[in-house]
């Protein structure tokens, strides 16, 4: 497939299907980044993760036609607005779901799967009634727009990089917050031995619905970055969770640098064989090898040998 | 072979002759051909349900990837029943005539090889049968002996659903793409479409469900059935008695992935057409619920809960469409949160208790509702 | 079958056995050997790998060099149920019985017969089973709870029901792991009862912490300490060994 292309094309290609992958990795890295929290550290499936990036992005959309139509001289800033409002209405949902639901399936994993996913019907079908089943695209405001040429061959988009530094700093602010907090601490207390942590004065409810609230909200943030590579609709959040979920088992569940070494190599090589094959068959051997991989072990790529 | 005891306890035994009055005399003499038929199609999941049964409620193995082999049970009669429609005389008009008309829209000049089995009716009957069984055992293989297991199975067959969607999508050429493989007419000969022939093909698929039924229950009475059970709580212990957890799980979902396939070769004769959306995500994870709400621990809720949602499927969606969407979410959450038993678990607790008391005061004698007494020493 | 490289025919050999999780070794180049009909304990302060010992030769864990060979088997290179095949039976610390599955059902289960998934399809509840079954219940103690779930036992009933299961399975090497902790004292009776009966004609591994369970039935006393044995012989020559006192005493 390599042979119709020159040596030079092809350093080119790989470059600019590598910044495409970069961006779809952003994508990835906030989604995986929240269900890895989720899943990692609370052994629940979130089925409706990919819901609750649907919310981030409507709340994104919102922001910027309300930011067009009363604001338009902030129109260049609304995305940090929107962002942050993101986080927060994901976040909040996360935490009702927390209390609802999900804080009566611990130890249950297989029921919070089915659980999640007749919330994620019931959401998609909500959003549907709210904002109607046609997509929604946002616009961008004039900076973020265009591209920048790096060589000849190559250039990246703006909002490419933009989302990537995002991504960048979301993810470190994240590892500081579970490693080194308070808060992070009490979090893997409770995720090791949720009696001890009890015991030893630790809100574990609390920290479960903050854990999941995190999560959900990472998850609107993704959804924001996702309003800038594709357009929201009701049913958009279902085509990223199983890819997701493939990601986090596919970097080992509880480590966050397997999460985002996966999703880079996901990403790059879905992106990278879109280019020579057609979309679904670049899709279909991705998802293969990640299968093939994970019966090979099983533990995913970065675990810990531990006595059980 | 002998079973030690007797092979439906007394309840069973109700349930079973109540399911089979129900399905042989009372539904084909009150509807109408038409709804008769929308029977047979939800009936089709009943398949499915019964493995789902042995292989989550019993084995504790999710799969969210039945879709697949139903799929692959449905396409394969499909394919049987496209080729006797693609005859050289019926499809004369086409650049290439004696292929699939699918095929000469996209530029196929030849049958694939794949096809070319699929002339014959027995080998076609044989490949439904061990197509998905052969797909199954590797899947189930590769994964039960290296321990993969519970959240991680069900993602995995998850993907696995995803990845044979796309391909089926992708790859119209040789599946018929996201149409399906549609316009199908005879099989061996005789006209599947006509009224009197889906009257025929639905007692056809009850007698199977029956079958499957007594194939199930026996799977579940023998020492197997229990060594199930046993792995779903202690699979170390299991382990430890000397027994390949491995091999039992490939077996339990072996055979969940037979029923499956058998549900799906039945659906494309009731319905005529196989299509990529009775594969994927979606279907596959919607015949979880099915049998969740029948009880995922019983074989005949596994049938009731297939007719009962898809019933209220059906007629919710023609008139409410949006309130479908709510209501199975919901039935996911409740039957999770509420009723992990489903229809079986309340039926057990609220109503058999009562029959039994009546039973008994009628009888003035204590009723013996339970009958765990198996291989009870004698007194 | 005797495969004859060992000094002496050894029911269970363990030569140079180590594991190590994450650089930690757990089990430090251990070696010990079980004869025949051998009442072996082993003892030791907490985390000094004993159950990670019975891990190691039941299969549960991996080991990561040294050999362990039963009967001029090598064990490290079976599977689990191959290795409770071989004739070594496992109690675990905490009682393990299925809980959904009745008495009878837990006892049937591990009667050797049937243990592939044909043999098991095709398994029958003939008299030998009932008659097995029955014998091992009047022996555990549970014959009249033979229909009951043994969800409803109680912690000593299900001690005793797992002890069943192994018995039945009539293993060469039996090990148990710390079977009298948690029980009340006329359970504890009833069981060093039970025990002194099972442990006829086959070896046994026991980890315990019960000093007078110990002196009662040990043939001979292995005290493990991070991962190395510290002294072996017989219950009077480790209690009079000065690195075991200053182990158990010192610190």
């Amino acid at each position: 497939m390599f042979g119709d292309y020159s040596l030079s094309d092809l350093g080119a290609i790989f470059a600019m299907q590598g910044f495409a992958g970069l961006i779809l990795f952003s994508v990835y890295v906030l989604m995986a980044l929240g269900l890895a929290i989720i899943f990692g550290q609370m052994g629940v499936i979130n089925m409706a993760h990919g819901e609750f990036m649907i919310l981030g992005a409507y709340v994104t959309w919102m922001t910027s036609s309300a930011f067009q139509q009363y604001l338009p001289s902030l129109f260049p800033g609304y995305f940090f607005i929107a962002m942050s409002l993101a986080f927060i209405a994901s976040g909040a949902l996360g935490m009702l779901v927390e209390w609802a639901l999900i804080r009566h399936l611990y130890k249950r994993p297989l029921d919070t799967l089915l659980a999640t996913w007749g919330l994620s019907l019931i959401l998609q079908q909500a959003y549907r009634s709210v904002f109607g089943a046609r997509e929604v695209g946002v616009e961008l405001p004039e900076w973020m727009m265009g591209s920048k040429q790096v060589t000849d061959t190559i250039e990246v988009p703006i909002n490419g990089i933009f989302v990537m530094g995002l991504t960048v700093l979301i993810t470190l602010a994240v590892a500081y917050i579970l490693v080194f907090s308070r808060w992070g601490k009490q979090v893997r207390a409770v995720v090791q031995n949720r009696v001890m942590a009890g015991a030893v004065g630790i809100n574990t409810e609390k920290v479960d619905r903050y854990t999941f609230g995190l999560g959900c909200g990472i998850a609107g943030v993704a959804g924001s970055a996702f309003t800038m590579i594709g357009s929201t609709g009701p049913t958009a959040g279902q085509l990223y969770i199983v890819d997701t979920f493939l990601v986090v088992v596919f970097g080992g569940a509880a480590s966050l640098v397997g999460t985002i070494a996966s999703a880079f190599t996901i990403s790059q090589a879905q992106s990278t064989m879109e280019f020579f094959l057609s979309g679904s068959m670049a899709k279909v051997l991705t998802l293969l090898a990640i299968v093939a991989i994970l019966m090979m072990r099983p533990q995913g790529l970065f675990a810990l040998k531990v006595r059980k | 072979m002998i079973i030690n005891s007797r092979f439906f306890n007394r309840s069973e035994l109700i349930g079973f002759l109540a399911l089979a009055l129900l399905l042989f005399v009372i539904l084909p003499l009150s509807l109408d051909i038409f709804r008769l038929n929308l029977v047979a199609k939800y009936l089709t999941y009943a398949f499915v349900g019964i493995g789902l049964v042995l292989c989550w409620g019993y084995g504790g193995i999710l799969s969210l990837g039945q879709g697949v082999f139903f799929g692959l049970g449905g396409y394969c009669m499909a394919m049987y029943l496209k080729l006797e429609a693609s005859s050289v005389e019926n499809t004369k008009i086409q650049s290439t005539p004696g292929i699939p008309d699918f095929m000469d829209w996209n530029q196929l000049t030849q049958l694939p090889f794949f096809w070319k089995p699929f002339h014959s009716f027995p080998i076609t009957l044989i490949a439904i049968i061990l197509v998905p069984g052969i797909f199954a055992f590797i899947i189930g293989a590769a994964m039960f002996k290296r321990r993969v297991g519970g959240v991680y199975f069900a993602i995995i067959t998850q993907a696995i659903a995803a990845i044979m969607t796309i391909l089926i999508v992708g790859q119209q050429g040789y599946t018929g793409g996201i149409n399906g493989i549609t316009d199908l007419r005879t099989l061996h000969g005789w006209d599947i479409r006509t009224d009197h022939a889906k009257f025929i093909l639905y007692f056809v698929e009850v007698v199977l469900l029956f079958a499957c039924i007594v194939a199930a229950q026996f799977i579940r009475l023998t020492k197997l059935g229990r060594i199930l059970v046993a792995m779903r709580e202690q699979e170390d212990r299991v382990r430890f008695s000397g027994y390949s957890v491995a091999n039992f799980k490939i077996f339990a979902f072996c055979a969940a992935a037979i029923f499956a396939a058998i549900g799906g070769a039945m659906f494309t004769l009731e319905v005529g057409f196989m299509s990529p959306s009775f594969v994927g995500i979606v279907p596959s994870i919607e015949m979880v619920i099915y049998t969740a709400v029948g009880g995922r621990m019983s074989i005949f809720g596994a049938v009731w809960g297939s007719l009962l949602v898809n019933f209220a499927k059906t007629s919710l969606s023609e008139s409410f469409p949006q309130l479908w969407l709510f209501g199975l979410g919901a039935l996911f959450i409740a039957v999770v949160l509420a009723f992990p038993n489903g229809l079986s678990g309340i039926w057990q607790d609220h109503v058999q208790p009562r029959i039994d008391r009546l039973l008994a005061a009628r009888k003035s004698k204590p009723g013996n509702g339970f009958s765990v007494a198996d291989g009870a020493p004698a007194e | 079958m005797l495969i004859g490289h060992q000094p002496k025919d050894f029911l269970l050999a363990v030569s140079g056995l180590t594991v190590s999780f994450d650089g930690f070794k757990a089990v430090n180049d251990l070696s010990f050997y079980v004869e025949d009909n051998e009442i072996r304990v082993i003892i030791g302060p907490n985390g000094a790998g004993k159950t990670t010992v019975l891990d190691l030769i039941c299969g549960k864990t991996k080991t990561t060099s040294g050999s362990i060979q039963f009967r001029g088997q090598e064990l490290t290179r079976l599977r689990e149920n191959e290795i409770v095949q071989a004739g070594v039976g496992r109690k675990f610390q905490t009682p393990s019985v299925f809980e959904d599955l009745t008495v009878f059902e837990n006892l049937e289960i591990s009667f050797p017969r049937g243990r592939t998934v044909f043999g098991s399809l095709t398994f029958q509840r003939d008299a030998a089973v009932k008659q097995r079954v029955e014998e091992v219940a009047e022996m555990i103690f549970l014959k009249d709870r033979l229909d009951t779930y043994a969800d409803q036992l109680s912690h000593g009933q299900k001690q005793w029901l797992e002890i069943g299961m192994l018995l039945i399975q009539d293993p060469d090497l039996l090990m148990l792991d710390e079977p009298v902790a948690g029980m009340s004292v006329s359970e504890r009776a009833k069981t060093a009862e039970l025990l002194n009966r099972i442990i006829k004609g086959r070896s046994v591994l026991v980890i315990e912490h019960d000093m007078k369970f110990v002196e009662d039935i040990a043939h001979k006393v292995t005290v493990l300490h991070q991962g190395q044995i510290l002294s072996e012989g017989t219950m009077e020559h480790v209690k009079n060994d000065p690195k075991v006192i200053e182990v158990y005493l010192g610190h």
